[in-house]
């Protein structure tokens, strides 16, 4: 059995942060209040004090913080996105996590020390994609893009020295990533242009009677009955009228839970579980963490006896989107 | 409370919502106003998203009470607001045991959102403003404040 994978959780808040590591997290990731990461939310995020004040509390504890700079530099801007590569050195985090090449070879020259990861934002999904960040730019860790089967996974771990990071739960998308636009095609905006998906200001609720609207951008998304469990309101999770028919068209809101598959996952040398999150409250990272720290282990003892306990999935569904979670493409048959 | 305490899931019949549309609503009003000011005066709500919830109109409802309760951020206070003369900005509806558990921090808010306990219309953005204003809140530790942690 290979030595258990690093827990890493989300962190949108200092209070979200704490219960993280107070919950189990061996690391934390993070972003700066502004649009160099991909959670842009208002009222989300750290500044230099609640980042001092996070990285010190995770350090006391001897566990790692992560910064996120997962966006790309925007034409004309490009000065912003290479200062929070260098704000992120300068307040000490254990690595950072890009998307963007420029912004790789940008940090390797400028801070050849510190210890890069490549964000599911750069979209690497061959080890040869991997392996060329290595060389070119020294990363040390790649997240892989959600798209792959168990399999697969395994295949790009034996032909790579950087280590791997899986997404172990939280809310799917169509996993597109790094080079989805859905969000601009209905607002003029999506992640990799302004650091959100589906920004706020263009989402609207609207209560009908027996009915809820969502609205992106005045697109009508999805009208869920009294009874029906609800989903952010991007266009991925969209219910459409197709040659008359209405239905998720491309993807329906739910969760990806590895739970059931927890023993393969550590068997094939994953480095790292990653929780999907930022945007959520303190009281979900801290039911995922405990949740998905208790899982693992338990694995400690030996595979063999894993068993998912049903207190466990009953924590995860309850705080899953759309109420309903999968295993994703790890289980997918077809490649 | 003990720190095993959990706040179940629970609905109050409906009569009482009867009883309570009746009611005068401004105690609701006051108490809620009271505590964000409380809030303010402690410092825990922070000044960069303070200016963006200025004049705006908040409401309230607790739907198996009947309660409800306005209120407004102005001149750097929480105030009540007994007669509303428009639609609120940004509009919260719930049952009690809905609320009760978010302020224990024992519920995500989008949690209850995807489950449909919670209710946000009006103004998406400064909804994820608050939500992430009172999200940010480190409250001070027990025993303080017991009603507020689980």
């Amino acid at each position: 059995m290979p030595s258990l994978p690093d827990l890493v959780c989300p962190a949108g808040s200092l209070p979200a942060l704490k219960a993280a590591i107070d919950n189990g997290a061996d690391a934390v990731y993070l972003g700066f209040k502004n649009d160099t990461n991909a959670r842009n939310f208002a009222g989300l995020n750290f500044d230099q004090k609640s980042m001092t004040d996070g990285i010190r509390y995770a350090h006391a504890k001897g566990r790692e913080v992560l910064l996120a700079i997962n966006t790309f530099a925007q034409a004309g801007r490009v000065a912003d996105w290479q200062k929070a590569v260098d704000a992120a050195v300068d307040q000490g985090v254990d690595a950072i996590i890009l998307a963007d090449v420029g912004l790789l070879d940008y940090a390797v020259r400028r801070h050849p020390q510190q210890r890069l990861h490549l964000s599911v934002q750069g979209s690497a999904t061959s080890y040869e994609a991997i392996n060329f960040c290595q060389r070119e730019f020294g990363v040390r860790r790649a997240v892989l893009p959600r798209v792959l089967t168990l399999a697969q996974v395994e295949h790009v771990i034996r032909n790579t020295s950087v280590e791997i990071e899986v997404f172990g739960f939280g809310s799917l998308c169509v996993m597109n990533e790094g080079r989805c636009w859905l969000s601009s095609y209905a607002c003029g905006e999506s992640p990799n242009t302004v650091g959100a998906c589906s920004p706020a200001k263009y989402v609207k609720w609207d209560k009908q009677p027996g009915a809820m609207e969502t609205r992106l951008n005045g697109i009508l998304i999805d009208r869920f009955g009294d009874d029906e469990p609800a989903g952010y309101p991007t266009l991925c999770k969209g219910r459409f009228d197709v040659q008359g028919e209405t239905y998720y068209a491309l993807e329906e809101p739910t969760s990806l839970n590895v739970l059931s598959i927890l023993p393969d996952i550590v068997k094939i040398g994953v480095r790292a579980i990653k929780v999907e999150g930022r945007q959520r409250s303190p009281t979900y990272v801290a039911q995922v963490t405990r949740t998905l720290r208790a899982a693992l282990d338990s694995l400690r003892d030996g595979s063999e006896r894993f068993h998912v306990k049903p207190a466990w999935q009953a924590e995860l569904s309850k705080v899953s989107e759309g109420s309903q979670a999968t295993l994703g493409a790890y289980n997918r048959p077809w490649r | 409370m003990s720190p095993n305490f959990v706040i179940p899931r629970f609905r109050l019949p409906a009569f009482i919502a009867g009883i309570g549309q009746k009611l005068p609503q401004w105690p609701h009003a006051l108490v809620l106003v009271g505590a964000l000011n409380a809030a303010l005066k402690m410092k825990l709500l922070p000044e960069t998203e303070l200016t963006a919830l200025e004049d705006k109109l908040f409401r309230v409802r607790v739907l198996d009470t009947g309660g409800e309760a306005c209120y407004t951020f102005s001149n750097g206070l929480f105030r009540p607001v007994f007669r509303p003369q428009r639609e609120p900005d940004l509009a919260f509806a719930a049952n009690l045991s809905a609320y009760l558990q978010l302020l224990a921090r024992q519920e995500d808010p989008d949690t209850l959102f995807f489950n449909r306990e919670l209710e946000i219309t009006g103004d998406t953005e400064l909804g994820l403003i608050v939500k992430n204003m009172l999200d940010a809140i480190e409250w001070p530790a027990l025993p303080q404040f017991p009603l507020l942690r689980n």
